[in-house]
């Protein structure tokens, strides 16, 4: 592996600095389970790596009702998934960290690398998409907040310029009567990166059974991880039934663009992307009649 | 070769520095550093357990992560799960089941076991197959090592109960 | 398994005597060994698939400070075009040499080209980047069909098919044909009420070991060579480095480190050549590890395959004829398993009429290596499907269509010999009467398909040379030294069989696997000869000591020899009407001086190995996702010795077979560079892939070995693919012939793609 430089950041203050100096050689060090492998493989080079795991405000997990969930961008995996309160209201996204990687990545693994990786088959993403996350970017130039559909713009890229950093993720409290979920689709039952990602949440209404609103989103299917407007929006107001989950499966399938590749093949994506659909709309009406 | 980082770590309880470069991982340091073979490479890249170590109450893949990630760690390597008292009770089970054939993987299953018993001590047998998921065995067909940590399960709450 | 009464340790589970040890991290493993001085190799490899090196210029390189030594395969010595024996398969010495380091062309990705020891793994590994070397690109051939077309891009100039043990005139990719014949084809399938014919193929495999191919060398001035390293056999690696480096047998010791794994794969030598070469000429400890893409680039995986096989037979089921085609990739240079295969593929069965065509054919891959029943699991997937398609037409029970054709004693196995006693019904029957087979197999109604898959395996397993030293202490325990090194658990299962000569229990048995120095030739630790062969030779020398210590208590009862019994670990005799006896331990105490007892043996009678398996899996019919419910493997070992490791082949070779059937397979691109080398993407089973595997010992007595052993260690990799197809082909209603059945291959069977 190539020499680099390592700093363990003690602000995000001191981050911005570092990163703003090097430039594209420097890459922030979150869990590192990409990161430290894309390096050795030489598909990265970098002169210096920025450890966050001591920049308290990147660590963090805090709720407010102003902001809901606010969750630092390196809090890792299992911190997640043993949050209580992070289960409850948001299992599509406990979903998605309890399977990324086995059990050793999700010691190490954040949400926040997950998404800056920018994979478009990334685990968490869809699910940020579906419960409306914002990623709050700290930079030379202050803080701004993007929605995460927006946030990653190609394969390994993101909206983030030069010198800046994603510090942590919002997700706003969910409304009564709403669930969330999140599965792929992989070749064996575990360790594989997603061929398909499918991530849905719903809100209904008291009587369970009509939505009140839904959000589809894709992984793996597209450059990036794809947010499923039209599959979404055809729902908000519907009476649930096989036939309006049906459509809202079609709909997502017209949307997606994807490849053939050592993972999967194009036609294989497609069609997984309907079967996908119906089930992460269906767990997560379920979810909902069984909780509440 | 660039210039090299002063660590100070706990590794099985006691304190350890090293001086290693940021590109070492720590499954490197332990190896060629330290000279704690026990967690041994197979892949590095994460994908098949054998570098397993406990990092606080975590298992982590060693070679993903950097010796200088070490500092202020507690670190638990295979070397450190027998004790003066003798062997840990998923040790012995995985002896009394033949749950190892040529037993390289077998020390990031033992970590990996120890870890998963400590936060589950009633696991079913689906926990314990999802749990080790992230260790490749090749030899094993994983049949008896599940029966092992069944039974090391077992044991290490009959021991509690005892205690108690 | 009832204890066995007959026995006092064998058929018992003792904890293994190296257990502690790698429980606890302490064995050492090849890479584990560490010197204050030594260097590091790192191998620069070809990043084409086919080109011809036309310079390498190390001038760059060279002058990199922290590297020592730089080599081509200028520095190997010239070697001749022999045949030289390796493990299981054998290999043309000139080509094992040019693996080691590429002469005139580069023939796969991968392929050694040039190697460098540094003083530390970075600076070696920037130093090879630094090494110049001038390729012309040439088409590379990744196909075996695509390869023996006239056309197609020829690996070898100098190749000459070798067919039926004729030279023939032509230069291409056909290595060699082979053909084995019996009765009258054309008036067995004219006799048949039915006939199924069908192609199949299977993607090139890894064995997957989880440890990596390692080395360290040291050559001393007085010019011994040490090797330290991982293998399944010190003296083939003895005998390897010995022929490629000209170097005399006995100024090489090969000293056997803990192996992780080998299945085959590591017989032949790779980086043990360079690592030697790079200490003879820097006279510094050299160490070598691989990583897991070069183990997946530059070893030797199990070759891929395509193979044809049509069936006839009658509508009572009886099978009236047999053909298959059979070709197999020997990558890029000859020696495929397509011989082994040929002769195991319908192995289980008694048929009259019958020919099996194989080609061995070379193309721009890593040349193929042994994996577990080498070209067995291949060729049986084959014939175990089509087996399974004729009994759906004739609407018969599987298992009843293999008690009407099964092979027993007595009967002409397709390559010629006659069956000795063997255990292939006794599986069957088991298979038969098992719970598993009772359950029916329902489709379930939520959108997922259920189907059960029967198939039969066979393998002949092998004897080959061992040899033992026992060393009897002053208190009765016994070194036992031997050079079999231990992947499975054979320290136990042949210190237990001493154990039960002398009357000992296993604990009493300190068992050694030493260096080449150490102890008598010994075979590989593969070929399922180690508990048979190794096996007998223990016993003999626990004859012979057992012999010595009936002289030493009959001095001491001063007595003849005749005139002592040993019976249940205790000397007997009658003298003056008093009833003697002395335990082997008291007799250890007064012997007066070690008692010492060598022995060499090459036994005979291996006793073939066979296996019926029974899966139930379910496949999700919107996914094509392939899950494994409930897997029963029967096998008959003889005798198993230590039961739990007798069982943990057979667990082990089913999960391998899992593997093998769904999710493994080398990915290619089109200029033939692996894609998937890596273990995210060749997709071996988790724990969470599998089910609980049920294991059958059944125990048909092997007359060639004291005990009854069969070799047990290959055959369980034999069924499992054709179990798998058979169940997904039922379950779904399409007969698969592409492996690995990944879930897009499903979906296109089934239409849904």
């Amino acid at each position: 592996m190539q020499a680099f430089e390592y700093v363990a950041a003690k602000s995000i203050s001191e981050a911005i600095d570092l990163l703003s100096e090097r430039g594209d050689q420097a890459r922030i060090l979150s869990g590192g389970t990409d990161l430290i492998v894309q390096v050795r493989e030489k598909r990265r080079s970098l002169e210096l790596m920025v450890d966050v795991k001591q920049i308290p405000e990147v660590n963090e997990i805090s709720h407010s009702s102003a902001d809901g969930l606010v969750l630092g961008a390196s809090t890792p995996c299992y911190k997640i998934y043993n949050d209580p309160d992070i289960k409850s209201a948001y299992p599509g996204l406990i979903d998605a960290v309890s399977i990324i990687g086995g059990i050793q990545v999700q010691g190490r693994a954040s949400v926040g690398g997950n998404l800056c990786n920018a994979s478009p088959a990334a685990d968490s993403t869809p699910a940020l998409i579906v419960l409306d996350a914002t990623c709050v970017i700290a930079g030379p130039s202050g803080t701004r907040e993007v929605a995460a559909k927006d946030f990653c713009t190609a394969p390994g890229q993101t909206t983030m310029e030069n010198g800046e950093f994603l510090t942590s993720i919002k997700i706003p409290t969910p409304d009564t009567n709403s669930s969330s979920f999140y599965l792929r689709f992989i070749p064996r039952n575990e360790m594989d990166i997603a061929v398909v990602g499918a991530g849905a949440s719903v809100v209904l209404d008291e009587s369970h059974k009509s939505f009140v609103s839904a959000h589809v989103a894709l992984g793996a299917v597209a450059p990036t991880p794809l947010y499923a407007e039209e599959a979404s929006n055809l729902l908000s107001g519907q009476e649930i039934s096989d036939e309006i989950i049906n459509q809202a499966a079609e709909a997502a399938q017209a949307i997606a663009r994807p490849i053939s590749d050592m993972r999967g093949t194009a036609n294989q994506r497609k069609h997984l992307v309907g079967v996908l659909t119906r089930r992460a709309l269906n767990g997560a009406v379920n979810r909902v009649k069984e909780t509440k | 070769m660039s210039k090299k980082t002063h660590v100070q770590t706990e590794i099985n309880g006691e304190g350890i520095e090293f001086l290693c470069e940021p590109r070492q991982s720590l499954l490197e340091v332990l190896r060629d550093e330290l000279h704690l073979t026990g967690a041994k490479e197979g892949c590095n890249n994460g994908n098949c357990g054998a570098c397993t170590v406990l990092m606080g109450d975590r298992i982590v893949n060693s070679c993903i992560v950097l010796g200088v990630e070490a500092e202020g760690e507690k670190i638990e390597t295979i070397e450190g799960i027998a004790t003066s008292e003798g062997l840990h009770p998923i040790q012995q089970k995985f002896l009394e089941h033949a749950a190892l054939q040529c037993g390289i993987c077998t020390p990031g299953f033992i970590v990996s076991s120890k870890a998963l018993l400590e936060q589950n001590p009633t696991p079913s047998e689906e926990d314990v197959r999802f749990w080790l998921a992230g260790n490749l065995c090749r030899c094993t067909g994983y049949h008896k090592i599940v029966e092992a940590v069944m039974d090391a399960a077992k044991a290490l709450n009959t021991e509690v109960a005892d205690n108690a | 398994m009832p204890e066995d009464k007959e026995f006092k340790v064998i058929g018992t589970r003792p904890i293994r005597h190296d257990g502690i040890d790698k429980v606890t991290g302490r064995a050492a493993y090849g890479a584990d060994i560490h010197f204050p001085d030594m260097l590091h190799g790192k191998v620069l490899r070809s990043p084409y698939a086919h080109a011809r090196i036309k310079s390498i210029d190390i001038s760059k390189a060279s002058s990199h400070p922290a590297v020592k030594c730089i080599i081509t395969s200028d520095d190997l010595p010239l070697v001749e075009d022999t045949i030289t024996e390796l493990g299981e398969t054998v290999i043309n010495l000139k080509y094992l040499s040019d693996n080691i380091l590429a002469s005139d062309k580069a023939l796969y990705k991968g392929h050694p080209v040039a190697a460098v020891a540094a003083t530390d793994p970075y600076a070696a590994e920037e130093a090879i980047n630094m090494i110049e070397v001038d390729y012309e690109i040439l088409e590379p051939v990744l196909d075996v069909r695509q390869a023996m077309e006239p056309d197609a891009p020829v690996l070898h100039e100098s190749l000459k098919t070798e067919s039926m043990g004729k030279g023939e005139d032509q230069s291409q990719n056909v290595a060699s044909h082979s053909q084995r014949k019996h009765g009258d084809l054309e008036a067995g399938f004219a006799a048949a009420d039915i006939i199924v014919e069908r192609d199949f193929s299977t993607a090139t495999i890894h064995q997957g070991y989880i440890e990596t191919h390692n080395a360290t060398a040291q050559y001393n001035e007085d010019g011994e060579l040490t090797v330290w390293c991982s293998t399944q056999g010190a003296f083939g690696v003895r005998d390897q480095l010995s022929k490629i480096l000209k170097m005399p047998v006995s100024k090489i010791k090969v000293v056997p480190m803990e192996i992780g794994g080998g299945f085959g794969g590591k017989v032949q030598v790779y980086i043990k050549p360079i690592a030697a070469l790079l200490a003879m000429k820097t006279r510094k400890p050299v160490k070598m590890t691989m990583t897991r893409t070069e183990v997946f680039e530059g070893t030797g995986p199990a070759p891929g395959s395509y193979i044809r096989v049509k069936l006839g037979a009658d509508k009572t089921g009886k099978i009236t004829a047999a053909e298959a085609h059979l070709i197999f990739e020997a990558g890029a240079y000859p020696g495929s398993a397509v011989g082994a295969g040929s002769l195991c593929i319908f192995a289980p069965y008694k048929i009259d009429n019958l020919q099996i065509d194989g080609y061995d054919v070379v193309l721009n891959k890593p040349k193929s290596s042994a994996y577990r029943a080498p070209g067995a699991p291949n060729a049986c997937f084959a014939s175990e499907c089509v087996i399974d398609e004729i009994c759906q037409k004739l609407d018969m029970d599987p298992i009843e269509f293999r008690l009407i054709n099964g092979a027993k004693e007595g009967d002409r196995r397709c390559d010629g010999p006659i069956y000795p006693k063997i255990g292939y019904l006794e599986t069957v029957e088991a298979a038969q009467q098992h719970g598993h087979y009772a359950e029916s197999i329902d489709k379930t109604p939520n959108g997922k398909l259920r189907g059960r898959g029967v198939a039969s395996g066979f393998w002949m397993n092998g004897g080959g040379r061992s040899s033992v030293t026992i060393n009897v202490n002053a208190d009765g325990r016994i070194n036992l030294i031997e050079g079999s090194t231990d992947i499975g658990g054979t320290r136990a299962s042949i210190a237990m069989q001493a154990a039960e000569v002398l009357g000992l229990s296993s604990e009493d048995i300190m068992p050694a696997v030493v260096d080449t120095d150490s102890v008598g030739y010994t075979g590989v630790t593969g070929g399922s000869r180690t508990t048979f062969a190794t096996g007998i030779a223990a016993i003999n020398a626990a004859e012979n000591i057992r012999a010595q210590m009936i002289g030493v208590v009959a001095n001491h009862w001063e007595l003849k020899p005749s005139d002592v019994k040993f019976k249940d670990g205790t000397f007997l005799a009658q003298k003056n009407g008093e009833e003697l006896q002395m335990t082997f331990k008291e007799v250890a105490a007064v012997a007066g001086g070690p008692l010492v007892g060598s022995v060499t043996a090459s036994p005979g009678g291996a006793g073939n190995g066979f296996a019926t398996h029974i899966v139930d899996l379910e496949v999700d019919s919107e996914t094509g996702k392939v899950d494994i419910l409930r897997y029963t493997a029967i096998q008959d070992v003889g005798r198993a010795i230590h039961p739990s490791y007798a069982e943990g082949q057979v667990e082990g070779g089913v999960a391998q077979g899992v593997g093998w059937a769904l999710s493994e397979g080398y990915l290619y691109n089109d200029e033939g560079h692996m894609t998937n080398a890596s273990f995210l993407d060749y997709r071996m089973p988790t724990s969470y892939d599998l089910p609980s595997i049920e294991t059958v010992l059944v125990e048909v007595p092997n007359p060639g070995h004291p005990y009854g052993v069969r070799g047990a260690g290959e055959v369980p990799l034999v069924p499992p693919l054709a179990a798998i197809a058979n169940a997904v082909s039922r379950a779904i209603g399409v007969r698969m012939t592409e492996l690995p059945m990944s879930p897009d291959r499903v979906l296109e069977a089934m239409g849904s793609i």
